[in-house]
């Protein structure tokens, strides 16, 4: 008799099943994005109307600087971790992770870090309130006592996504059903084997910087004290040479999801798949030399500025080939618009648009008046909201019925995609034009200049957090009631994870499938 | 079925259309690019900015064109056939080199604009800025030696940010003392922060510097209209980083010289009042408006602090313990509150030292006089 899953509570705790685990960080993911977006709701009600109606300075500054924490490390990583762990092993016919103990305990790590962080809003002085970025010496010398819980949660996020790419690593490399060559292998592994390379490669350095924090805090050193002999900009340096490839982290699994997703509703494959490789790694790989581009105001030489600007368009090009791969696939193929199809096209799309804000930003001279301005906001979160979120709620929507066996309901999709889509371009739309009239990110209150971008971004906030809601009640009324789904799922679907039944077994490829 | 979901569809549209209408029927302005300012740097910088945004444009109507093309077209819906194609060499080498040359082209510019930023030599004119929380100091360099140095802060009255009365025009962007500069002068700025770093921006000037501890890093302009320009810092920089505005007033030499013979004066009028006795009254009154206008953003109008971030006044060990620690803590500041020795004058310092020591329930019933606290940075 096949192994089913243990009952109860225990069944969470101990599970070493990659499906169980997987489940586990998507509803993690999911309540950490409900938790970020209730602190990017407050942002957005302060900034409503100019003066200060609802918060105060300071409390502004931790809810700026917890939701991008929270967003980042608790939305967004824990959600790709999530889709890795169910769609690794059943996109190259593996019966499991590689590491399954190690699994379990790079989840059940992340509840306590991101509890030790939500719990500093609750400490005298309150939490930490010096930007997701955390530069020095605000983050050190000038910092509320509770950033020294703020250094042992990240501690704790970093040594769980080193264990969580450690895995997905050793899976891929291992645990290949036969025939499935490197070549043969999903754009999503790809994309994933990639960012965990990128994850080992720099969490230690984000590890790095947090201790050296901590010495300067607590043991006396000047890393970044400059009355020590120390350097507030070498911070700078550190963080972002983690910082940077880390917004690539948050990318390079979407472009695997939205590789899957496009050829599947086009019925078409997905053109230029060798190409999708290379551009990946060439991203990852010029990810590690473009830091400095988030430093463009701090007074490096001449020539490093130079450099960086140089490297940092050249980043384009490779992202622009994606974006030309993905619209030639779609191209002459016989589409239909299903949720997962309408979130991969808002993802081409309005990612490419915050491509170009970022070809923009890029211009070192430019960067000098956009730097630190509603503009970058706007930048950033194009590419991060419809892209990293779009492509993982058009991947729950794709695998859902894979991963419970049970449709969800198409007009309720489509209504949370409109809503989502609507409410995303009202919010961070105007926020271009506050940034370029010149709106300073960061800050509670502002000149009645900006005041009507601004109440229009905060309407649109609040749309698109209500469609989220709806988003929990599909997902919630899938699993309970859903129509039952076939094996194959979607007429056009390709990959070993549709040969398996629906609901996927709690086990499956137990004997390797043949790939040819 | 479809009349149902079309409705569905509608009504996000609806929502869309009632969110735009408040914002439409109060609209008053919508201000949408990036300014060209006053300087040839921000026209430069503005000319790039364009000329990557008509890029972008160019390459966004191609691209979304093409997709907007083909989800119309090749639906199954209208009968589509999918065709099997999946590689084209030719194809992914031309959109491989085109945008490489179009960065070249943007690349050429860009590199011009930026040998101009970096080009600081020959100034006329040197200020040294520094960075406090919240408030930017200015110090005129003086080859003679006597240099001008003031603070600026913020002069939106709290009412006006806690919505007590209607807001001006240049909320938050006001300030007691503007930097002057002569128009047609390159004046050179000294950048550098004494707490944490901040970053001094005015985008009419084009001039963004982040102003950082133990850096002094330098930036220049020269303004072409006479004017006033408005800014603020762009790095956080802590409780009240929205709170600390940067004005420049552009003026003609004449306008110029004169204000800065002001400044002089003033500097040489504050060095004689130094010398006088003052009596309680008045330092108890000119003590009042220094702490209001200095301590009050942290340690609170009523002196009673935030408990675990701002100690209280009231009741304080500092504030009922010996002078010499009081004067001490004002001057040279410490577990958090900056130094207040540069910014306020010796009469300042010991008319809110006064203040502190007598008011909120603080009856110590002393007084401080400005000689006390010029002999006290003596004994430094
Ligand atoms: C064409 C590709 C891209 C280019 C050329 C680019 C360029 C830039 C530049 C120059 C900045 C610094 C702006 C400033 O602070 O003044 C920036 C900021 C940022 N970018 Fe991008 N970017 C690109 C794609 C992405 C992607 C794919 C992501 C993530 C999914 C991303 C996430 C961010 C984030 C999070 C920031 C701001 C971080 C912060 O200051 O808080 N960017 N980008
Ligand atoms: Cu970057």
């Amino acid at each position: 008799m096949a192994h089913g899953p243990a009952h109860g509570l225990s069944r969470w705790l101990y599970t070493t099943n990659h499906k169980d685990i997987g489940s586990m960080y998507l509803w993690f993911s999911f309540a950490m994005f409900f938790l970020g977006g209730i602190f990017a709701l407050i942002i957005r009600a302060e900034l409503f109307e100019p003066g200060l109606q609802i918060v105060e300075p300071n409390f502004f500054n931790q809810m700026t600087t917890m939701h991008g924490l929270v967003m980042v490390f608790g939305a967004v990583m824990p959600a790709f971790v999530g889709l890795a762990n169910w769609m690794v092993p059943m996109m190259i016919g593996a019966p499991d992770m590689a590491l399954p103990r190690m699994n379990n305990l790079s989840f059940w790590i992340l509840p306590f870090a991101f509890a030790l962080l939500a719990s500093t809003l609750f400490m005298q002085g309150g939490a930490p309130n010096f930007g997701w970025t955390f530069y020095a010496p605000l983050s050190t010398t000038y910092a509320p006592p509770s950033v020294t819980f703020f250094i042992f949660a990240v501690h704790i996020m970093g040594a769980s996504s080193i264990m969580g790419a450690i895995n997905i690593i050793a899976t891929i490399l291992n645990m290949r059903a036969p025939g499935m060559t490197l070549m043969k292998m999903p754009l999503f592994v790809w994309t994933w084997l990639i960012t965990a390379y990128l994850l080992i490669a720099v969490m230690p350095v984000l590890a790095g910087v947090v201790t050296m924090m901590l010495m300067d805090i607590h043991f006396g050193t000047s890393f970044f004290n400059a009355a020590g002999g120390g350097d507030p900009v070498l911070f700078q340096h550190i963080f972002w040479f983690f910082g940077h490839p880390e917004v690539y982290i948050m990318i390079l699994p979407a472009f695997g999801v939205v590789s899957a997703i496009i050829p599947t509703f086009a019925r078409k494959p997905l053109f230029g798949y060798s190409s999708m490789v290379y551009a990946t790694a060439s991203i990852a790989i010029l990810s590690f030399m473009v830091w400095a581009h988030h430093m463009f105001t701090v007074g490096m030489p001449f020539i490093g500025e130079w450099v960086f600007m140089i490297a940092t368009m050249a980043i384009a090009v490779p992202t622009g080939v994606k974006v030309f791969n993905w619209v030639t696939t779609m191209y002459k193929g016989s589409m239909t618009f299903e949720t997962p199809m309408l979130f991969s096209i808002a993802f081409v799309i309005l990612f490419t648009i915050g491509g170009f804000s970022g070809l923009m930003l890029a211009i070192a001279p430019a960067d000098f008046q956009y730097h630190d301005t509603y503009f970058v906001v706007a930048h950033f979160h194009y590419v991060l909201v419809p892209g990293a979120i779009f492509s993982i709620t058009a991947a729950v929507y794709y695998w859902l019925p894979k991963w419970c066996g049970r449709m969800y309901d198409e007009t309720l999709g489509k209504t949370h995609f409109w809503l989502a889509f609507i409410g995303l371009n009202l919010t961070f739309f105007p926020m271009h034009f506050s940034g370029l009239a010149g709106m300073p990110r960061r800050i509670p209150d502002y000149n009645p200049l900006f005041a009507n971008w601004n109440m229009m971004s905060s309407i649109g906030s609040f749309l698109f957090g209500a469609a989220q809601v709806l988003f929990l009640y599909i997902v919630i009324r899938a699993i309970v009631s859903g129509r039952k789904a076939t094996d194959r799922v979607w007429e056009g679907s390709h990959g070993l994870e549709w040969t398996v039944p629906s609901p996927a077994p709690y086990h499956t490829f137990t004997t390797p499938p043949k790939v040819d | 079925m479809l009349g149902k979901s079309k409705r569905l569809l509608v009504l996000p549209l609806y929502a869309f259309l009632v969110a735009l209408l408040p914002a439409v029927s109060w609209a008053t302005e919508w201000p949408l690019n990036m300014t060209e300012g006053v300087t040839s740097v921000s026209r430069e910088i503005h000319g790039l900015h364009m000329q990557i945004f008509w890029w972008c444009v160019v390459i966004g109507v191609v691209v979304f064109g093409v997709m907007f093309y083909t989800m119309f077209v090749h639906r199954k819906s209208r009968g589509a056939k999918p065709a099997h194609f999946h590689e084209n060499v030719t194809l992914e080498l031309i959109w491989t080199i085109i945008p490489v040359i179009i960065l070249v082209i943007m690349a050429v510019p860009a590199t011009k604009t930026l040998v101009h930023i970096y080009d600081t030599d020959d100034a006329d004119l040197d200020i040294l800025i520094t960075g406090y929380q919240w408030k930017w100091k200015y110090e005129y360099l003086d080859s003679q030696g006597e240099n001008v140095s003031f603070f600026s802060l913020l002069t939106t009255p709290t009412s006006q940010i806690t919505n007590a009365e209607p807001k001006s025009e240049h909320y938050l962007l006001e300030v007691d003392e503007p930097m002057y500069i002569p128009i047609g002068k390159k004046v050179r700025f000294l950048v550098t922060a004494a707490d944490v770093i901040h970053s001094w921006w005015v985008p009419a000037l084009g001039v963004k510097r982040d102003a950082i501890p133990g850096y002094i890093h330098e930036a220049w302009t020269k303004v072409e209209v006479p004017g006033v320009y408005r800014g603020q810092c762009t790095e956080l920089c802590g409780k009240d980083h929205g709170f600390m505005p940067v004005v420049v007033h552009a003026v003609e030499q004449a306008e110029y010289d004169a204000w800065l013979e002001g400044k002089r004066e003033k500097a040489r009028a504050i060095a004689e009042a130094v010398k006088q006795t003052l009596t309680f009254q008045q330092l108890y009154e000119q003590g009042e408006a220094v702490y209001n206008k200095n301590c009050a953003s942290c340690h609170l109008a009523d002196g009673k602090g935030v408990a675990g971030v701002f100690p209280a006044i009231a009741g304080s060990k500092i504030a009922t313990g010996p002078v010499a620690d009081h004067i001490n803590r004002v001057v040279k500041g410490g577990v958090g509150m900056p130094p207040f020795g540069e910014q306020l004058s010796p009469v300042d310092v010991a008319a809110v030292v006064t203040f502190q020591r007598n008011a909120f329930g603080n009856n110590m019933g002393d007084q401080i006089q400005p000689i006390d606290v010029v002999n006290f940075k003596q004994g430094q």
